[in-house]
């Protein structure tokens, strides 16, 4: 990996990185992508995801109550599945170290609180958080490929992309190219997708779809399948910057792509919502909704993330609720 | 003519500016003093509270941060809706308290009062508690009364609305946001008063109103971390000896219960609203 910083406009800078060969497209699919005509064919195949019956399963998946010890491991592990996340103009090395600080030891006063999954950063900061984060397990994300619009060239994209990746990112969660996603040019931005994966190397990519702007659940299913065949490791609701951000009816298509995926191939492919979950019935819902369509294999940082900020706190709210046995409050919680 | 149905109510609670049924989904029949049914009343849970304890919270920053005289416009406000459902408090108090008529109208009416008169120390309270210090040095030492967060108000079980409002407005007054248990056997006059409010200036989250069993809340509100005062009115005994202990755990200002429920109709002083303020001292330099 190069040292110090690269400019984000020469992207020939940095080279090739070492890194296991790309995934590629899974034997089966091989030839969905032989063309546009083709891709567009299967990805329209798909079928149909009923509204109704998502929102209606998803709401209903939301009245499960979750209590006491079920409760107690339910906190822990969305905690564990944070991706603490901060993706403002005015980030700056300091609060982005205060932050590694905060993933590391989420609840000063209680040991046994365990950390947070990774920090979620622009991409000239990870270097940053990638040495505050130096020997805890931690991974250092970052955004990239012209977050959260897209919308650069995409030479650009890729050597956003491996700027990160050199400042230290070891996952890096990309947009996908709306505009051209709604405009029914599915080729194009698969190729994206697969570009970016090939940039990362090691990396582990994270698509952002950006359902808030892709209007319907088929489109939600269309861009997972097109995502996860590009090589995508997890799929992503949002960037969080846009409204409406993660939905459950949303998650809930997205888990059963995964799962379709799995059984279709064999590849397990992770999944974050990112964006609008912040209170840990929120969160707590989502586990249950984990547990009800793709099982325990997706209970798992490693397959399951939260991208949030203000979720943490509340969680750890309730976390010292149900320690200590009374109601805390903002004042026992660091300001972010 | 058929006979017209009666009209029974059920009534919620007061929440954010807003009136949400109990999280317990449960009610409670409230009676007058001789046992005949006045209305259903929401009984309320500790879910209830923690969300009340979270609308006040989020309510604190506007209302303390609202001019004197603003909030002295607001509560005043209060007292003129209040005077316009001046028949109704009457009926409440007299049914639930067994008055007669023209003693319960007595007792509105010095409701009323005694809610003017709060709105009137908004904007006197910092000159008559704080003022400047003289110090041995070349500083401009100025001392203000401020309000403290978040204060619980256990409200009276007997007085039901004299009472109440001599707890409730001296806390608004202070710029503090309240969330108020009412009496459990007379909370009809603290519901109507929750609707006053709604529909005077207040904004939503400064006042909070539960009904049900201070027994059974009061607890979790003295233990919450998050609530920074507590007025032991309506306890009594070991109960409030218990609530104290609580609330020492989060170092809250509390107001002590009396031995026995205060004469209302004295003239309260200062008294309810001096504990919830915190005095601020600055000392600012002078040149030469």
């Amino acid at each position: 990996m190069m040292a110090g910083m690269t400019h984000v406009l020469d992207p020939t800078a940095l080279g090739d990185l070492p890194g296991p060969p790309p995934r590629g497209t899974p034997d089966a699919f091989a030839d969905v992508t032989r063309s546009d005509a083709a891709f567009r064919a299967f990805l329209h195949g798909l079928p149909g995801v009923d509204q109704v019956g998502a929102e209606a399963r998803a709401a209903q998946l939301g009245t499960r109550s979750i209590k006491t010890t079920a409760k107690a491991w339910a906190i822990d592990t969305a905690i564990s599945m944070v991706d603490l996340t901060t993706l403002e103009g005015a980030d700056t090395p300091g609060k982005v170290r205060s932050l590694a600080a905060k993933a590391r030891r989420p609840d000063p006063t209680d040991p046994g609180c365990p950390a947070v999954a990774a920090v979620c950063v622009y991409g000239d900061l990870a270097g940053v958080a990638s040495d505050a984060l130096a020997g805890t397990g931690i991974h250092t994300a970052a955004v990239a490929t012209a977050f959260p619009s897209g919308r650069a060239s995409r030479e650009v994209k890729l050597a956003d992309v491996r700027d990160a990746v050199a400042n230290g990112a070891d996952e890096i969660d990309m947009v996908i190219d709306r505009g051209a996603f709604l405009s029914g040019r599915y080729l194009d931005v698969f190729e994206e997708v697969v570009a970016v994966k090939e940039a990362c190397g090691s990396a582990h990519l994270k698509v952002i779809l950006e359902t808030g702007e892709l209007r319907t659940y088929d489109a939600v299913r269309r861009a997972s399948w097109l995502a996860m065949l590009a090589g995508g490791d997890f799929i992503k609701t949002s960037t969080g910057k846009i409204s409406p951000a993660a939905t459950l009816p949303v998650c809930l298509v997205m888990l059963e792509a995964v799962r379709d995926f799995r059984a279709a191939t064999g590849v397990q492919i992770g999944v974050k919502p990112a964006g609008g979950i912040k209170t840990t019935k929120d969160a707590v819902k989502h586990l249950v909704m984990i547990n009800e369509v793709v099982g325990e294999d997706w209970l798992s940082p490693d397959w399951f993330r939260f991208g949030a900020s203000s979720l943490l706190n509340d969680l750890l709210l309730q976390r010292q609720k149900l320690r200590t046995g009374h109601y805390s409050g903002p004042d026992h919680v660091s300001v972010d | 003519m058929p006979e017209r149905l009666e009209v029974r109510k059920t009534y919620k609670l007061y929440l954010g500016g807003k009136f949400p049924r109990t999280e317990s989904g449960r009610t409670y029949e409230v009676t007058d003093g001789r046992g005949r049914f006045l209305a259903n009343a929401a009984w309320a849970s500790r879910k209830d509270a923690r969300d009340a304890v979270v609308a006040a919270r989020g309510a604190f920053a506007g209302w303390s941060a609202a001019t004197a005289y603003n909030r002295g416009q607001v509560l005043y406000r209060v007292a003129e809706v209040m005077e316009g459902r001046a028949a109704q408090f009457a009926e409440e108090v007299a049914a639930g308290e067994g008055l007669s008529a023209a003693k319960a109208r007595a007792a509105v009416d010095a409701a009323v009062d005694r809610w003017v008169w709060y709105a009137g120390w908004t904007d006197k309270l910092a000159s008559v508690l704080g003022g400047t210090n003289p110090v041995a040095g070349p500083f401009f030492d100025f001392s203000v009364p401020e309000p403290s967060g978040v204060v619980v108000v256990l409200a009276p079980q007997r007085s039901s609305l004299l009472g109440l409002v001599s707890v409730l407005a001296p806390v608004l007054a202070t710029g503090c946001t309240a969330v108020v248990v009412s009496s459990h056997d007379r909370p009809l006059p603290a519901i109507t008063l929750s609707e006053v409010l709604a529909t005077s200036d207040v904004p939503g989250g400064v006042a909070n109103l539960l009904t049900g069993d201070a027994g059974e809340i009061g607890p979790w509100l003295a233990e919450h971390d998050d609530v920074d005062g507590i007025d032991l009115a309506g306890c009594t005994g070991t109960a409030a000896m218990e609530l104290e202990r609580s609330a020492a755990g989060s170092l809250k200002r509390v107001l002590r219960a009396p031995a026995e429920e205060s004469d209302w109709t004295a003239d309260p002083g200062l008294s309810r609203m001096t504990p919830f303020l915190e005095t601020k001292t600055v000392w600012h330099p002078i040149g030469v």
